[in-house]
């Protein structure tokens, strides 16, 4: 079986951002990490291999630098990594991105594509389904769990309040959440082997029966508008009261709003 | 084709179990303010089995228009019976802007519609307006009015950003459930419903349900409570949340909590607030040894009134809190309650 986990290098947002003067993201200064949604799914198809022997690729489109990524996962245990880079690809919205990962994809061989829910940078959910769109072929997204079984795959597929199993030829794409699974560490063997790894780099004559006009910032749909700094509303009141005034506040507080 | 063949603001209308979901009306109610902005109409897309008896309810929210698609194989939800019927509407319809809730279902239809139609799809959205684009006059570059602006957050809450989708039509966006207002709703309205039916054919792409489990809950939606007393991490033990239950039957309010109680297995998921959680705008809100991660923040803050106790006088949550109290909650809980008792037995 051959796995293709496409995954994405994004900063760290649990520190927070910093921003240039200009108002735009200061990337640079900001530690990247693997997009923990995509970790999962990563760790659910290096499970798989575990289990039925599966070849596993990683796949992702960054600058240069999100080779680091690639080689994470090799030292967690992926086979190959695959990075798309170009400028011609920078700036594009979901739609471009999709179509860019769609149009590598296109020349690499999958039973099964994995890719992350979200990313935690844009928080869109939205590549793997649009990518699965592209290829035709079909899409279970929010996985909370999955296994193979034939030329089928069994999967939990989350919904608010409850989830359905579903059952899905492959080849076919699965989005996977971060409660799929813990994932496992780098083992010293897996970042030896991920030094030594060739990564294979391709760039936009690489990518398979997609138009230039669906690329980049020129190929994307949305355009930014406006970003900002989030405005908060400002705080209110803090107090240091001993427990009884404390309470006193509060109740007071609320029966001047007419809460009580 | 022009873009201006494109007419009318629509929005799916979400039902599971033929009952329509709280974000079809948020979407009518939002959808109707940009109606206005545009001098179009509303229409409400139902899609489901046996579900046009429905189409009266959305048109009591605001509705000017339901188109139904009712066929077994949309019964349950499943993407590709789902995405054939939104897709094929959209393409004999042309709305110029078309809204989906940012649900477990939305945030996997939308973008597979979005890639089958090609046009943008902005996700999450907590903000919509009808404006110039550019926002202001770029020298050398068109501006197009009557634009769908899309606000969003990004970047885990820390940032906002404006999105336009200038050249492609519908221009779609998946809004979070418990922002938008829904209308008051007008009982005994009567639908104007129009069914269409694109035809069903099973291919590859159609998904085999094996099983449909639902999860037990025997309590009230923390999107739906106008009190919600929210407890976190500093409340310590799944036993000590007691204090909070007392307090929220006390006010009558409802138990909700931030992620690291879902996280240490202290509460289940549904009641969790936060990004990664529930967007919820109760009247009151408590925060109660929440600290207050930007991913809790971003997921209370329009909350009317924000109550925070806290031991630690630097947690983050006082920065949005109307009224902040430094102090230990198991002090200050119980004598609150029986003070809110008091008075609520003294009305």
């Amino acid at each position: 079986m051959k796995i293709v986990v496409c995954i994405k290098q994004v900063p760290d947002t649990k520190g927070g951002v910093k921003f240039n003067p200009d108002g735009t993201l200061d990337r640079a200064s900001m530690m990247t990490i693997m997009n923990p949604d995509d970790k999962a799914g990563l760790e659910a198809a290096l499970r798989l291999k575990d289990e039925y022997g599966a070849e596993v690729t990683v796949l992702t489109m960054g600058l240069p630098k999100a080779e680091e990524v690639l080689r994470e996962a090799i030292a967690m245990g992926a086979d190959k990594g695959v990075l798309v880079t170009d400028r011609v690809l920078g700036g594009a919205d979901t739609w471009a991105t999709s179509q860019t990962l769609a149009g590598a994809l296109r020349n690499m061989e999958y039973d099964l594509i994995i890719t992350g829910r979200q990313a935690i940078d844009g928080d869109t959910a939205q590549v793997g389904p649009q990518i699965s769109e592209h290829l035709n072929i079909p899409v279970i997204s929010y996985a909370q769990n999955l296994k193979v079984e034939g030329d089928s795959v069994i999967v939990e597929r989350q919904f608010d309040d409850r989830y359905h199993v579903l059952k899905a030829k492959m080849p076919c794409l699965i989005t996977a959440l971060a409660e799929l699974n813990e994932p496992r560490y780098m083992t010293p063997g897996g970042i030896f082997d991920a030094y030594k790894a060739e990564i294979t780099v391709w760039g936009r004559a690489d990518l398979k029966d997609v138009e230039d006009s669906n690329l980049g910032l020129k190929g994307s749909p949305t355009q930014i508008a406006k970003a900002s700094d989030k405005v908060r509303k400002g705080s209110g009141e803090v107090v240091t009261l001993d427990p009884a005034e404390a309470a006193s506040y509060i109740t007071g507080k609320l029966k001047e709003k007419h809460v009580i | 084709m022009g873009l201006e063949e494109y007419k009318g603001v629509y929005v799916f209308a979400q039902q599971v179990d033929n009952v329509i979901n709280s974000i079809a009306f948020e979407l009518i109610g939002k959808g109707k303010d940009l109606a206005e902005a545009l001098g179009t109409q509303v229409t409400a897309v139902l899609l489901g089995s046996n579900v046009k008896n429905l189409a009266d309810e959305l048109a009591e929210y605001g509705a000017d228009k339901v188109i139904v698609v009712d066929d077994p194989e949309l019964k349950e939800y499943r993407t590709e019976p789902y995405a054939h019927a939104l897709s094929s509407v959209i393409e004999k319809y042309k709305p110029e802007i078309m809204l989906v809730g940012a649900t477990a279902i939305g945030r996997d239809l939308g973008p597979r519609v979005s890639a089958r139609i090609h046009t943008g799809l902005t996700a999450d959205c907590t903000q919509l307006e009808i404006g110039d684009f550019p926002i202001n006059p770029v020298p050398g570059k068109e501006t197009k009015h009557n634009q769908l602006l899309m606000t969003r957050p990004a970047f885990g809450g820390n940032t906002i950003a404006t999105i336009a989708c200038p050249d492609f039509r519908p221009q779609m966006a998946t809004v979070r459930p418990g922002v938008m207002q829904k209308r008051e709703r007008q009982e005994g309205v009567k639908a104007n419903v129009e069914e269409f039916n694109p035809g069903f054919t099973p291919d590859n792409k159609y998904v085999e349900i094996l099983e449909i489990v639902k999860a037990v809950t025997d309590t009230v939606d923390i999107m739906d409570a106008k009190i919600l007393v929210s407890g976190g991490r500093g409340v310590g033990s799944p036993e000590n949340f007691k204090l909070l239950e007392d307090l929220a039957e006390a006010i009558g309010g409802t138990v909700s909590c931030s992620r690291a109680v879902v996280d240490a297995g202290w509460k289940p998921k549904d009641l969790q607030v936060g990004q990664t959680g529930k967007t919820v705008r109760p009247h009151v809100y408590f925060a109660i040894g929440i600290s207050g991660a930007i991913q809790h923040i971003a997921g209370m803050e329009e909350s009317d009134i924000i109550v925070a106790i806290n031991k630690d006088e630097t947690a983050p949550i006082f920065s949005v809190a109307d009224y902040g109290v430094v102090g230990d909650l198991n002090k200050i809980l119980p004598v609150l309650t029986e003070q809110i008792k008091a008075a609520r037995a003294a009305n």
